[in-house]
């Protein structure tokens, strides 16, 4: 596509976007046209690039490949208020980023204007309610003085989130990006905030509205793309095609070759039984068991409950309601070291926040949760640690220099082999992986998933929790569908085809 | 942020042989440098005043470093979790007091006293865990609240005077006792000619490193410091090894009161108030040591000698004592500088 052909008339173009995060690409030469008066949808699993393309619109990652035009004109978005003067304003998702306690409500919303270095810098209490009521008023949003000269804490969350949207309405921006605006709003509250998005539209400005809420891309979108692994996999205009979309999102472009075994139909004994659990309040109570010999792949979207799984077997967030059964012993962990010396391991979700000690080598970042199994009389064994260090290099194929590098120096898909090895070092009854894959090249997810499997083939039962269904299928003998905190779907081998899981995860939504 | 990751971006083949000498300087910059300054200043002292050579001005800086260095040893095991004790020129006056009240008020041997002192620092210790790790109070306000608490306690005991030898009680008797003649051989008496306050110093320097740098549960208070969720979920007792570093803190300073109280042979009020400063600074300064930009036992210790060398070599300089407040914190910034701003473009 040559840059001659932008559609003229869009508001925003993306041309061959992309992006790299230490060697590791997060955005693939996007091109995306965004229409004024137009509610484009964006779509895709975790870590598929949202979030940077976000970035790069607003003007935070500044070094990114190709192109993006505003109104047809080459555009240097340098910093997040270039961005904004040229029109693009960003409702980020973490509405407390945009709010500053202590100011008042008016104060808050003319803040982009008293940040701005032109103008009058003494703060006059009767100009800035002035502006404030105009500001407000662009959104119909009816607050009294009085409301406006609360301090900005005593606002709700759905009103704190409305002020933002003013504050980046009164800019009259072209491109409005909501990043997740619903997440924190009540049912009531989000449709005062569609009816604002459509107002927005007839008045002509672009919105790119980024949501997992699919309802309300179905009622709110004119169109509909989806990215997944950094490029676009699919694009959509009204009536959309929701088995497509989640394929594109969900599902890898090329067939998988299923590394798992064909099952016998034999099924191992349980090890872990789960009775009446709530993972959220209000839903109906769980019922699952892992079984010995197993590699149980649990594949929801976000917020299907698969991270308060994990953390309530570890006891990181124990369950207050249900029991559970460890080798038919009742198994309540109060806290990850009851886990530990049962021998349930957890990998957990986000490795740099969760996992890693950052500065530390490989064999220390290995060794921390056994480190009393490595010393004498407290005494660290720094030779055995060492050696374990390289016997988990070894045998997940970590590429490192050796065992004492920081593990700064890995890729994210060799820390990823480091934490997941930490835990191999005590054979575990049963292995949690959370989101193992993500930011994880194919190599080590694959070695990843071999030492699972072998795992698993030694006895021990393996629950892989993911929101990729091709991960899980790769690597899962049983595949089980979780939305909102209940069981969709518990199949085996044949039974968990592809198409019937997302057939599955899109009917529960 | 971002430099980092551009930096991770380029290609790591053409980056190798641009290791240029410059980054090598600076690394040893960064390593090295505060160990050059320390002994570039000692020799330039030894060089240029005779009276700086001698054992005896040698020893007599290490002994008066003493004190703020064990304090500082505790300011480290606090910092090694991620937190800070701001309590321990309190609880190392409060030592002082103890010590006095128990030997001069109720007329106990020098054995008691030191027990009772050890005991209260302890105390103070657990006071601070339980405000830290059980209230839930930042560690900085928490223990700069204890700090208040313990030095208004301390003027309580003893009705808001120094205790001394033979002085009169409120009740109008004499007190009975005195600072036992054993009890003042820790400050003043010797060991194989060095003075036994700084055979505490030394030796407590190297079983805090064993401990810190070579036991597991040192291993677990360092995790702690860098992730404390990574280490709950690696099965640690987060809660439990905090607590532990800040009573083992509270002891540190109390056995800084023992020393402290032994120097002064007397029950002062006032002891203990000036180490607090001293002892933060050179746990700070230790970070700086080695380019290792972490709290480390060697470095606290280095970093006291450092600021003992520079007290006293200006002191025969002739500088006024009040001048030397400036010198200190001048000293303690440019440790920070080597710790924060040129470590930080390192591993930019």
């Amino acid at each position: 596509m040559s840059p001659t052909d932008t559609a003229v008339d869009a508001a925003v173009s993306l041309r061959d976007v992309s992006m790299a995060f230490g060697g590791k690409t997060v955005l693939a030469s996007v091109s995306l046209d965004i229409a004024p008066g137009s509610v484009v949808a964006l779509l895709g699993a975790n870590g598929a690039g949202k979030s940077t393309l976000i970035k790069i619109l607003s003007g935070v990652h500044t070094d990114h490949g190709g192109e993006v035009r505003v109104a047809g004109e080459p555009a240097a978005l340098q910093s997040p208020s270039a961005a904004r003067q040229l029109g693009i304003q960003t409702v980020h998702q973490r509405i407390g980023e945009g709010i500053v306690p202590g100011l008042s409500v008016a104060e808050n919303l003319v803040f982009e204007e008293l940040a701005q270095r032109r103008g009058n810098p003494f703060l006059n209490g009767r100009r800035v309610l002035a502006r404030a009521r105009e500001i407000q008023a662009a959104l119909e949003l009816d607050w009294s003085d009085a409301v406006l000269r609360r301090d900005v804490t005593e606002l709700g969350i759905s009103d704190r989130q409305l002020l933002i949207l003013a504050r980046a309405l009164a800019t009259r921006p072209r491109l409005l990006v909501l990043d997740e605006p619903t997440s924190a709003l009540s049912a009531a509250e989000a449709e005062r905030l569609f009816a604002l998005v459509e107002k927005m539209r007839d008045d002509g400005i672009a919105v790119l509205y980024v949501s997992h809420r699919l309802g309300e891309i179905d009622a709110l979108a004119d169109r509909l793309v989806v990215l997944r692994d950094g490029g676009l996999t699919d694009d959509q205009v009204k009536p959309f095609d929701w088995d497509s979309a989640l394929r594109a999102m969900l599902a890898q472009a090329h067939e998988v070759t299923t590394a798992r075994s064909q099952h016998s139909g034999e099924h191992g004994d349980a090890v872990l039984a789960l009775h009446g659990v709530h993972l959220f309040e209000g839903r109906a109570p769980l019922d699952l068991d892992l079984r010995a010999g197993e590699v149980t792949g649990v594949v929801g979207l976000l917020g299907a409950g698969k991270t308060e799984l994990a953390r309530g077997l570890f006891g990181a967030e124990p369950f207050t309601t249900g029991t559970v059964t460890l080798d038919e012993l009742p198994y309540a962990p109060r806290r990850p070291a009851d886990a530990i010396r049962a021998g349930v391991h957890l990998v957990p979700e986000d490795r740099h926040a969760d996992a890693l000690v950052p500065g530390w080598s490989v064999a220390q970042n290995i060794s921390l949760p056994f480190l009393k199994s490595l010393s004498r009389g407290g005494l660290v064994n720094t030779g055995r640690e060492d050696a374990l260090g390289r016997e988990t290099i070894d045998a997940l194929g970590v590429v490192a220099r050796d065992e004492h590098s920081t593990v700064e120096e890995l890729s994210g898909g060799n820390q990823q082999k480091v934490v997941v090895g930490r835990w191999l070092a005590h054979t575990p009854r049963v292995l949690i992986l959370d989101e193992p894959f993500r930011g994880v090249d194919i190599g080590a997810r694959r070695d990843i998933g071999r030492r699972a499997r072998a795992l698993a083939a030694e006895g021990a039962a393996v629950l892989v929790l993911s929101a990729d269904v091709d991960e899980v299928l790769e690597i899962a003998d049983r595949v089980v569908v979780l939305a909102a905190g209940e069981v969709h779907l518990d199949a085996y081998g044949e039974d968990a085809e592809r198409d019937r899981v997302i057939q599955t995860i899109s009917a529960s939504v | 942020m971002t430099t980092t990751q551009s930096s991770e971006a380029a290609p790591k083949a053409t980056e190798a042989p641009a290791v240029s000498a410059a980054v090598l300087v600076q690394n040893a910059v960064i390593k090295y440098g505060f160990i050059f300054v320390t002994v570039a200043l000692f020799l330039y002292f030894a060089l240029s005043e005779g009276s700086f050579r001698e054992s005896a001005t040698l020893l007599d800086t290490l002994r008066y470093v003493s004190v703020a260095a064990i304090l500082g040893l505790g300011v480290t095991l606090t910092m090694a979790v991620g937190g800070m004790d701001m309590s321990v020129g309190a609880v190392a006056g409060l030592g002082v007091t103890v010590a006095a009240k128990t030997m001069v008020t109720y007329n106990q041997v020098g054995t008691v006293a030191i027990l009772a002192v050890i005991a209260a620092g302890a105390l103070a210790g657990l006071l601070n865990a339980l405000l830290i790790v059980v209230m839930k109070i930042p560690d900085m306000l928490a223990t700069l609240g204890t700090m208040f608490v313990i030095q208004g306690t301390k003027l309580i005991l003893v009705d808001g005077q120094s205790i001394s030898a033979g002085m009169t009680q409120s009740d109008g008797t004499t007190a009975p006792g005195k600072f036992t003649a054993g009890f003042l051989r820790i400050d003043r008496g010797t060991l194989l000619g060095i003075p036994i306050s700084v055979v505490i110093f030394g030796a407590l320097t190297v079983v805090a490193w064993v401990f810190l740098a070579r036991t597991r549960w040192g291993r677990v208070l360092y995790a702690i410091g860098a992730n404390p969720e990574a280490s709950r979920l690696a099965g640690i007792r987060v809660g439990a090894y905090r607590a532990l570093a800040y009573v083992l803190s509270g002891v540190l300073a109390s056995i800084g009161g023992l020393i402290l109280a032994s120097r002064i042979g007397q029950g002062d009020v006032s002891a203990g108030t000036s180490q607090l400063l001293e002892a933060v600074a050179v746990a700070l300064v230790g970070t700086s040591v080695l380019g290792r930009g972490r709290p480390n036992v060697w470095g606290t210790a280095l970093g006291a000698v450092l600021i003992g060398i520079i007290t006293t070599g200006l002191t025969i300089k002739g500088l006024p004592y009040y001048t030397q407040d400036v010198v200190e914190g001048a000293v303690l910034i440019l440790a920070l500088v080597f710790s924060f701003t040129l470590s930080k473009r390192r591993t930019a």
